[in-house]
């Protein structure tokens, strides 16, 4: 297929490279931090363990079913946040949700990998699928803000 | 039927989609409207927008003639014996929640057994699984065969003298999939059970016969069926009906009331508290004399020669699975191996071809078939081979595209 067509912005090669080989995938065993959550109208799921430690996301694993821009943005999430603090990794959920959303984002925080999953932004049907690991990390963080201080 | 001259009553159809025309595919979600059901709904708000059996002025009375007059034609359409045997709801969801509710509560009990099966939508599953939790009865489903077809050998053993209703769904939204009503009815009936049928699925679709059926309750929604979306109807046979309670109390639903107890209205309106959805009735009264103009035997027709010419052509396709019978009702459910049904609908609709993708509201369904999601193309009258010609074409173009990229 050509490389002009209209659905490469969605389906950039970044992210069908972690929709094939996504990172950090397992559960973590004896974790403090372990949430499921689904996404009811499409079936797509995530179950996501950390371990958070001083304050910081030491280790984290996720499992789940869904499509390539569900998957991809999981194994995104989850290399992006591993080793961060609690607070910067919830300062990037912030910063992912108002990109998915085509909103003005914070640009001075360098996004990596997750800046490809942009060109969701323009198929609305499909930003569910992308928040959905962002969301499952908004749950399990909260009430670690302030640990380890 | 000239599926031209169907097509031309429909606005919406005549659209680009993404630079393409729009190939719509998702009526099992809800129909299209053609303009004699937005005309009819125009007419109402612009010349007798008023409320119903109230007052005396003339233009109440047009619309309470509107509003019962499309009662009639509910009840013409389905071949009921009364008018007071319709009675106007939400959509197919509320009404099977009443008879949950209303019937249900009064009728089941600790120990008893309710029967649906596997491919309920959560809409004819959910009501009955509450109701069994609520009771203390034992909520059961009746095995499918694997084409996704229900035995009737499995019916007779799963329907014990112990059951007290059997909820079954006419077509599966998914496997498309026809059941037996009349021979399941027939069971129910001898062991002492009632049957609940939900016609979501085929009212649009095929000739409905109540009589004929003898089924004791049946649900379907007008949105699926060329009307507007917020009605449907619950047939109920009446003697069943005339010993049930009400579940919503209020205005239009009384007869008298006293400081500290009342009595209810007749059939049908104990069960239509409040204002009525009287819009929505005046619209679905003109989606039926459409559907009956057309012909519901001619639509039943036109769509099978369309499922079956989209199994033929899917058939070819290699990596392509398809779910559910030969003989079935018009929609085809599938998935492409390796391709997650919401990237194919996303590559689809980048062709302006609308599917639906997910678990369409059958979670047990999709358990059965051991998959997370599907895809679903479903047909109505105002579909052609050519539509889904450009199906195959784009079907082929997403096993393609995601090749590629992989
Ligand atoms: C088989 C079946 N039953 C019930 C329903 C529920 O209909 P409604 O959402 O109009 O209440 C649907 C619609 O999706 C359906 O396909």
């Amino acid at each position: 297929m050509s490389s002009n067509h209209p659905l490469d912005q969605l389906y950039r090669q970044v992210i069908m490279d972690h929709y094939k080989n996504p990172r950090n995938r397992g559960v973590l065993e004896g974790t403090n931090v372990d949430v499921n959550m689904n996404n009811p109208t499409c079936g797509d799921r995530i179950h996501l363990t950390m371990k958070v430690e001083d304050g910081r996301v030491a280790d984290v694993k996720f499992e789940g079913e869904g499509c390539s821009i569900s998957m991809s943005s999981a194994s995104m999430m989850t290399q992006a946040i591993k080793g961060k603090t609690v607070e910067e990794a919830l300062r990037l959920a912030h910063i992912f949700s108002d990109m998915i959303q085509g909103k003005a984002y914070d640009d001075s925080v360098d996004l990596g990998d997750i800046e490809a999953l942009q060109g969701v932004s323009k198929f609305p049907a499909r930003i569910k699928c992308a928040t959905l690991a962002w969301k499952a990390l908004e749950k399990g963080l909260h009430g670690h803000e302030h640990e380890g201080r | 039927m000239k599926v031209n001259e169907i097509r031309a009553l429909f606005p919406i159809l005549h659209q680009n989609v993404n630079g393409h025309p729009l190939v719509y595919f998702d009526s099992a979600a809800t129909s299209q409207k053609p303009l004699p059901v937005i005309e009819a709904l125009d007419r109402y708000y612009r010349e007798y927008n008023s409320n119903v059996h109230r007052g005396v002025h003339t233009l109440g009375t047009k619309a309470t003639d509107a509003y019962e007059g499309a009662r009639e034609k509910a009840r013409r359409f389905l071949n009921a014996r009364s008018m007071q045997e319709i009675i106007f709801t939400r959509g197919t969801t509320s009404a099977l929640n009443l008879v949950a509710s209303s019937y249900g509560r009064a009728h089941v009990n600790e120990g008893d057994e309710i029967v649906i099966t596997y491919m309920e939508h959560h809409s004819n599953l959910i009501p009955w699984q509450q109701l069994a939790k609520q009771t203390g009865a034992t909520l059961k489903y009746i095995p499918l065969q694997e084409d996704g077809t229900i035995d009737l050998n499995d019916v007779e053993a799963t329907v014990t003298p112990a059951v007290k209703i059997v909820a079954i769904a006419h077509v599966s939204n998914v496997l498309g999939t026809i059941n037996p009503i009349r021979e399941i009815a027939r069971i129910a009936h001898e062991r002492g059970a009632i049957i609940v049928v939900d016609a979501a699925q085929s009212a649009p679709h095929m000739k409905i016969d109540v009589q004929e059926l003898d089924c004791d309750f049946l649900a379907f929604s007008g949105h699926k069926m060329c009307g507007p979306t917020g009605i449907g109807v619950l047939y109920g046979k009446r003697e069943l009906l005339e010993q049930m309670e009400p579940i919503e109390f209020g205005g239009e639903m009384i007869d008298f009331v006293e400081l500290y107890d009342s009595t209810w209205k007749e059939l049908p309106w104990k069960f239509e508290g409040g204002t009525p959805i009287i819009a929505g009735a005046i619209g679905l009264g003109a989606a039926i004399d459409f559907l009956e103009q057309v012909g519901l035997d001619a639509i039943a027709a036109h769509e099978h020669e369309l499922a079956q010419y989209a199994l033929e052509r899917m058939a070819d396709l290699e990596g392509v699975t398809v779910y559910g019978p030969k003989e079935r009702a018009g929609l085809v459910t599938f998935n492409i191996d390796g391709v997650h049904p919401h990237d194919v609908a996303t590559v689809l609709d980048a062709e302006g071809i609308a599917i639906r993708a997910g678990h369409h509201c059958a979670q047990p369904l999709m358990k059965w078939l051991d998959v997370t999601a599907t895809a679903r193309a479903s047909f109505y009258l105002y579909n052609t081979k050519e539509e889904i010609d450009r199906f195959i074409a784009a079907l082929q173009k997403a096993k393609e595209y995601f090749s590629h990229v992989f």
